[in-house]
Formats: structure tokens, C-alpha cells, sequence
């Protein structure tokens, strides 16, 4: 039994950790008024092209950077279209998924070895290690956290400090300013287009080191849709987590640990069908979010930056 | 401020701002003495705001220098005018409506640390707020404050910042009398300390009331200055339009008929689930128009609402010419013979990318002419328009100008125009001349005057007492969705109708304020 929840929790952190970077790096973007349905793609082509940096250079760093680097570029092209040419936000962003989807899958099928057939697929290159904490990770249950990846320690920093970034610094106070009511940040003599620029990118960086960890961590390798969705499920996770990275850390695990159990199920070889196992974290993380929305709808919580998706123009005759 | 020393602190020297097509700014002159309010009067359009916006510089003059304490500065931003301790109070309140009152007033402040101490700001703004009578909780969230109270943020902010030039633009526009009294002696306070403080407006008694001199512009040229106590309202309205202005209306005498509209015991909730109207109940009879006074918020849009179909109350009944329509859709309220005017002229009232001639037909085209056999009839609707053009005198380059290059009058007499045309009973007018100069704020009373003697009910919501009382023939308060009073406009004082306002029931008011 211990040994089973031990698993359950160490398998929920690592399915975890690539959806808590990349809603972390939604939620500084839809903070400061921009909204990126891009994500999908870009986790599609941060993971294929992280893959092969790292199957090609040996280094999973190299990997790790490039992927940050195709996110963050991504990024910026979003930010162009929907902060200097205000395009329409929806548009550009699934736009972006849509390129990144099919690029990856083409990239997949060109950047392999010629003994592969150019194929990436099946390739087996360097993945990150999961370092356990002499002592810590022998506590039943409880040491699964302290047996995983670099990058899932680091979440345990991150989530408080981007917390503390967003709700008590000079920076974050502004960055919320610029995605609530950009005319008083503005007449603040807040920089709106340098912000929205600013937070759009490390949005696009973090969601790129997510989409790394799917293929240099959590499932190592390149495979067709490697995400399974995962960039759509971030856009719902930012819902949830109601703007607030403490509770998209919760989200994430929340959907993790579904995935986790779900495997559990399926390896004790139970006759549902795994199609329908596999389907389980989706519907979940739709049934919690509607539950929970309802829930914050009553108790009328404040809802999204109020001028989210909308592009920004000083009024002039 | 006459025994202190004049000294000038501000002096902007042949401003010009040409915008396509507009000469906005025509070589205008402004000092500004310290310790001193200035006003600038002016019609809509006459280049008031902009002339501020370059002060504060959102815009570049193409011409002309701005001299502070003597020295030439260039200003390229708000932040750079904030720097040099400008500041201003737009209209439309620069606030972020999810943050707190000290997170709004260091906002953007550059020299505020990576981690701000909010106990110190909160200090600060503590003993500011003592020290100008601005009194407002710096942990409140800005969505949890009166207008009133936003406004004394705003003001805090800018002192705050260290402004010692202050411009407000339309400030009690959104306050009751009894709050634009506070904000006068707030003014005086500032005054005293050698602040200085410029007021845009387009109200005479807002001039008379605060400022020691005023400047007056006509179509982006200065082409008066006076000082407060050296003119007359009646003459500054000549100078702003440039003749001579009816302040009363000429009014026949009320002759009402039978009850159009009665409300009983009306009760709704607003988009959060909270009451908005609590046990509402009025009567408007035939040939008869019902002011409703009140500051914006206190129910004004529901009511309207609630009475031209558009939400269903959650108790309590609408009574029209003695039917019980209170489950009627807005399309049987309009088949009923209810006209609505709403508040928000370009969301509600017409469709900004169609023709005029498409937005006066737009209630018709259930009928013939307009239509036949569900097919636009586009002559009839030429027609049509064209002769409600006429009649309501709409400036229209043509029938088919696509309405929101009209200025805000005419979008609002081609509201009215297609409103009174299919209107049979009741009129439903909410902030008719909000936002319109004097000449157009005049037509559009004129008509809802015209509407009384065609023996239909008016129910005019309004935030201008002075027209509720030039026009209406019994005003009812509203505070908080109740009716604090209903009282004959004849014998009411805007003292009064502001006590109401505030919340005072008419049983607490003393007898011969209402008799």
C-alpha cells in the first residue's frame, strides 16, 4: 500500500511538472493582458526540437536551452501579432499551434539519423536524471518528492517566488496594472507594449522548458503528439488557478495525479478499456474546472485581468 | 487670492494642435498663478481637453512652448509631466478597480522599491489624507468605493506624487452637492499651500464656484479671460456658444391625464445577485414628465430596465395604461408604445458601423412600409430617414453616413428622432444630454418638452439637477434603489433634491423645505 502511494505521488510530480511550468508561464502572460493559445504548438515544437539539441549535442542542457529559446521565439511572434499589430489574440494564437503542431511533426521525420530513415522517433538520446535526496527520499510516501528531476525541485521554489513576484513587488504590481486596465498603467507611465512583450516571452520561455521535460524527462524521446493535449489543458489550468501560480501548482497536480492513478490502473491489468483510462485526466480536468469555476462564480471571486485579450491603443483623435 | 503675491508657476505660450482635418488648438495662451484654480470653460469640441493633454503630454503641440517657473520644458509623457509635478484627474478615473487604494497611488512610481512597503505607504497616505481632507481607507479596493471617493484617490495619488499643478477634468460631473462642496473646500486646502490648480468644465455654476479666474475657448481659440468675481454666468454662456442661452425653458402648465405607468412594490436583483431596486413603486400620468435624480449607481439603469422590458424585477408589478406587462418581452414593450433613450448612446442606442438611415428605421422594419413581404424596402427607408432628417434637424453629410462619424448631438437627435416616432405612451429618456454641449443639451429638452405637450409620459433619468428641474414636473429621488421622496419640481431647491440624493429620506427633511 505505501509502496503504491509512494509511486502514485512520484508519478504525479513528474506528469505534473511540464504542466506547471507551462501554466506558470501562461499565467505571467494572460496577466499582463495577453492571451496565448499558442501553447500546444509551442510545447509540440520546444519538444521535438529540445529533443534532437540534446540527441545530437549529448548535453540534455543544450536540449533544455534550445527548446526555451524555440518557446521564447514563438513567443515573440505572438507578441508582434497581437500587441503591435493587435491582431486578434484567438487568432494568432491558434495559428501558432497550428504551425507548431505541423512543424514538429515534420521536424520529427527530418532531423532523425540516416540509419533511422531521418526518423526522430524511437531515437534514444540524453534525459535528465532524477536525483534522490540521500535521506529525505527513503521517507515512505512522502520521500517521492524528493526523488525526481532538477526541474521538479525547482518548481518547489518557483511556484512561492513567482507568487511573491506577481502579488508583492514593484513589478508584479505593474504587470497586473497593464492586464487590468492598461489606460491607467499607461497614464502610470507604466510601458504597456514593454510589458505585454516582456511577460509574453518568459511566458513563451517557461512553456518551452515544459514542453523539454516531456521529451527529456517524463516520457524521453521524440513520439508523434508527445503532449497529448497538454498544451490545452494549461489553458484551462490557468482558469482554475484563477491567475494565481500557487493554485496552478495544485491544478497540475490535480491532473497528474488522475494520470497517475489511471497508470496504476492500467498496469494492474483491470479490464476497463485504456482508451478510456486514458481519457480519464481530460474529462477530470474539465469536470474540476467546471465545478470550480461555478463554485468561484458564486462566491464572486475576481475573475480574469480584466482586459485579457484585448489589444491596447492610446486614445488619440 | 488676492493678498498674496502673484507668481506665475505655469505659462504655456501659443499652443497649437492640428489633428487631420481639425485645428484643435489655435496659438492659446494660459498662465497660471500659484495658489491659484483657473477654469476652462468651453462647448464641446472647443479644444478644452486638449490643450490639457498636451500639458500632460499625451499630445505634442506642433506649435508653441510650455514654461514652468520660467524655464522652457518639453514634455513627452505623463510621466515626464508627473516628474515635473503635473498631474490630472481624467474624467474617466485613471484607477485599477482590482487593486487597493495605496497599490493604485504608487503605481508606476519609479522610485518605488523592488518590494514596497505597503505599512509605510499606508502611513503616508494616512496623514495626507488628514492633512487635505480626503478622507478614504488606503486598504479599500478601488471597486468598493463611491465616485466620490475614487475621485479624492485620484487626488491623493497626484499629491502623493508631489503635484503641485493640478488638472481636473469635468470633476463633479459624478458628485452630489454635497460632495463638489467638499471638493471645493479640498481646493481651498490646496490653494493655501501654494498649489495650483487648472478645471475643465462646461458648467457656469462649477466656474462661479471654484475657480478665481477663467479662461474661455471657442473652437480652439482662447477668446476670454476673466476673473471669477468680474463676470456673470450669463455672460460667459455668451462668450462659450456665442449668443445668448435660455437657462429656464419656456413650460406650459402640466395638465396630466390618466396613469400610463405605474410600479408597484418593484424589487430586482443586478448581474451579481444583489439587490439593485428595493421595493421601488412610482406613477407617471399622461402629458406629465417624472424626473428621477440621483448620483449614477443608485439604481438609474435598472429602473429603466426593468420598466422598458429589458429585466424582469423579482417582485412587484409593471402597470402600463392599466395592463400588467411585467413578464413582457422589450419587443411587446415597444409594441405597447414604450420608447427608450438609453445611457449608453453607441452600445444601446444605435449601431455605430450602420447608416443613420438604417439606425432611424431600425424600429420599423417589423412593418410596412420599410419592409414588404420580409424584404427592406432600401427607397422607403431613404424616405423615411430623410424626412426625419428634416424634422429633427440631424447634420448629416447624407442619409447613408455611417452613424458614428455624427458628433455625440446628432447621434443623440437621431435617437430621439426614431424613439419619439414610434413612441405612443411612454418615453423612457436616461441621461439625454449627457456629454452634449449647450446648444444641443437645449434641442434635446425642447423635445422631450414637445413629447409632454403630445400628452405622452416621460420619465426623464437624469444626473444634471438643472435639468430636472428646467423640464420635469415632479422629481423622485432615488438612493441606493429607493425613492427617497417624490416632490413637485416648482418648489424644490437643488439643496434639497441633494440631501435626498445623499441618502435623507424626505420624512427627515424639515417642512418648509419641501412645502
Amino acid at each position: 500500500m505505501i509502496a503504491l502511494l509512494t509511486s502514485i505521488l512520484a508519478i504525479t510530480l513528474r506528469a505534473g511538472t511540464s504542466l506547471v511550468y507551462a501554466t506558470m508561464g501562461e499565467i505571467y502572460t494572460e496577466n499582463s493582458g495577453v492571451l496565448n493559445l499558442g501553447i500546444e504548438g509551442m510545447m509540440l515544437l520546444s519538444a521535438v526540437s529540445g529533443f534532437a539539441a540534446a540527441y545530437y549535442s549529448g548535453f540534455v542542457w543544450v536540449g533544455f536551452l534550445i527548446a526555451m529559446l524555440v518557446g521564447g521565439i514563438l513567443a515573440a511572434i505572438h507578441a508582434f501579432l497581437s500587441v503591435t499589430m493587435r491582431a486578434n489574440q484567438v487568432v494568432s494564437g491558434l495559428s501558432i499551434t497550428l504551425f507548431g503542431t505541423g512543424m514538429a511533426s515534420f521536424l520529427g521525420q527530418r532531423l532523425g539519423p540516416e540509419s533511422n530513415n531521418y526518423y526522430l522517433a524511437g531515437m534514444v538520446g540524453p534525459r535528465l536524471q532524477t536525483i534522490s535526496i540521500p535521506g529525505l527520499s527513503q521517507i515512505p510516501v512522502i520521500g517521492a518528492l524528493f526523488n525526481q528531476d532538477i526541474l521538479t525541485y525547482i518548481i518547489y521554489l518557483l511556484v512561492p517566488l513567482a507568487w511573491f513576484y506577481l502579488y508583492k513587488t514593484r513589478n508584479g504590481l505593474n504587470l497586473r496594472a497593464v492586464g487590468e486596465d492598461p489606460q491607467t498603467a499607461d497614464a502610470m507611465g507604466i510601458n504597456v507594449t514593454r510589458t505585454r512583450y516582456i511577460y509574453t516571452i518568459i511566458g513563451g520561455l517557461l512553456v518551452g522548458l515544459g514542453g523539454a521535460h516531456l521529451s527529456l524527462s517524463y516520457t524521453p524521446g521524440w513520439s508523434e503528439n508527445i503532449t497529448g493535449g497538454r498544451g490545452w489543458i494549461v489553458i484551462a489550468l490557468v482558469i482554475f488557478a484563477m491567475w494565481n501560480p500557487g493554485r496552478a501548482f495544485l491544478g497540475a497536480l490535480i491532473f497528474g495525479g488522475i494520470n497517475a492513478v489511471q497508470f496504476r490502473l492500467q498496469a494492474s491489468g483491470t479490464n476497463i478499456p485504456a482508451s478510456f483510462l486514458n481519457m480519464m485526466p481530460y474529462i477530470m480536468t474539465v469536470l474540476v474546472l467546471v465545478l470550480i469555476t461555478w463554485w468561484e462564480a458564486l462566491s464572486k471571486r475576481i475573475g480574469a485581468p480584466a482586459a485579457l485579450s484585448t489589444p491596447y491603443m492610446r486614445e488619440d483623435k | 487670492m488676492d493678498n498674496q503675491q502673484l507668481q506665475v508657476v505655469l505659462e504655456m505660450r501659443g499652443i497649437t494642435k492640428r489633428f487631420p482635418g481639425v485645428l484643435a488648438n489655435d496659438k492659446v495662451d494660459l498662465t497660471l498663478n500659484a495658489g491659484e484654480v483657473l477654469a476652462l470653460l468651453g462647448e464641446n469640441g472647443a479644444g478644452k481637453s486638449t490643450l490639457m493633454n498636451v500639458l500632460i503630454g499625451l499630445y505634442r503641440q506642433d506649435e508653441g512652448e510650455i514654461y514652468l517657473g520660467g524655464k522652457r520644458v518639453e514634455i513627452h509623457s505623463p510621466s515626464d509631466a508627473a516628474d515635473l509635478g503635473i498631474g490630472m484627474v481624467h474624467q474617466n478615473f485613471k484607477l485599477v478597480r482590482t487593486m487597493t487604494v495605496a497599490e493604485n497611488i504608487i503605481l508606476g512610481l519609479k522610485d518605488l522599491p523592488f518590494i514596497p512597503k505597503i505599512q509605510e505607504v499606508t502611513k503616508r497616505i494616512k496623514a495626507l489624507s488628514d492633512q487635505y481632507h480626503l478622507k478614504v481607507d488606503p486598504s479599500a479596493y478601488i471597486w468598493q468605493l463611491s465616485v466620490g471617493e475614487q475621485q479624492r484617490v485620484e487626488i491623493l495619488k497626484l499629491i502623493y506624487r508631489g503635484a503641485s499643478i493640478l488638472i481636473l477634468d469635468e470633476p463633479t460631473a459624478v458628485l452630489t452637492p454635497q460632495e463638489a462642496q467638499e471638493l471645493e473646500h479640498v481646493l481651498e486646502i490646496l490653494t493655501s499651500e501654494g498649489k495650483s490648480a487648472i478645471f475643465i468644465t462646461h458648467k457656469m455654476e462649477e466656474v462661479m464656484a471654484f475657480s478665481d479666474r477663467v479662461l474661455v475657448l471657442q473652437q480652439g481659440k482662447l477668446i476670454a479671460s476673466r476673473n471669477t468675481d468680474e463676470t456673470s454666468p450669463q455672460e460667459l454662456a455668451r462668450l462659450m456658444v456665442g449668443r445668448e442661452v435660455l437657462f429656464r425653458l419656456d413650460k406650459e402648465p402640466c395638465q396630466p391625464g390618466d396613469t400610463v405607468l405605474e410600479l408597484k412594490d418593484i424589487c430586482a436583483m443586478d448581474n451579481r445577485g444583489l439587490p439593485a431596486l428595493n421595493d421601488l413603486s412610482l406613477e407617471i400620468k399622461s402629458g406629465e414628465i417624472l424626473g428621477i435624480a440621483g448620483v449614477a449607481g443608485n439604481g438609474q439603469n435598472h429602473l429603466a430596465e426593468v420598466v422598458t422590458g429589458l429585466k424582469k424585477p423579482s417582485k412587484g408589478q409593471v402597470i402600463l395604461n392599466g395592463k400588467d406587462v411585467t413578464q413582457n418581452s422589450p419587443l411587446q414593450m415597444i409594441q405597447s408604445g414604450v420608447s427608450y433613450i438609453p445611457a449608453d448612446r453607441i452600445g444601446m442606442g444605435a449601431v455605430g458601423n450602420m447608416a443613420v438611415s438604417e439606425n432611424l428605421s431600425m424600429k420599423g422594419y417589423r412593418k410596412e412600409p420599410i419592409t414588404r413581404n420580409g424584404i427592406l424596402q432600401p427607397k422607403q427607408i431613404t424616405k423615411f430617414a430623410k424626412n426625419l432628417i428634416e424634422l429633427f434637424r440631424i447634420a448629416t453629410p447624407t442619409p447613408a453616413t455611417r452613424i458614428k462619424f455624427l458628433s455625440g448631438g446628432n447621434i443623440q437627435k437621431a435617437i430621439l428622432a426614431r424613439e419619439i416616432d414610434s413612441c405612443s405612451g411612454l418615453m423612457v429618456a436616461v441621461y439625454p444630454s449627457r456629454g452634449l454641449d449647450v446648444g444641443a443639451t437645449e434641442s434635446v429638452r425642447k423635445m422631450l418638452l414637445d413629447q409632454r405637450q403630445r400628452g405622452l409620459a416621460v420619465l426623464l433619468i437624469s444626473e444634471d439637477l438643472d435639468e430636472l428641474l428646467s423640464i420635469s414636473d415632479r422629481i423622485a429621488v432615488l438612493f441606493d434603489g429607493r425613492i427617497m421622496g417624490v416632490v413637485p419640481s416648482e418648489h424644490v431647491d437643488s439643496e434639497t433634491l441633494g440631501l435626498m440624493m445623499g441618502g435623507v429620506p424626505i420624512s427627515a427633511l424639515p417642512d418648509e423645505a419641501v412645502s
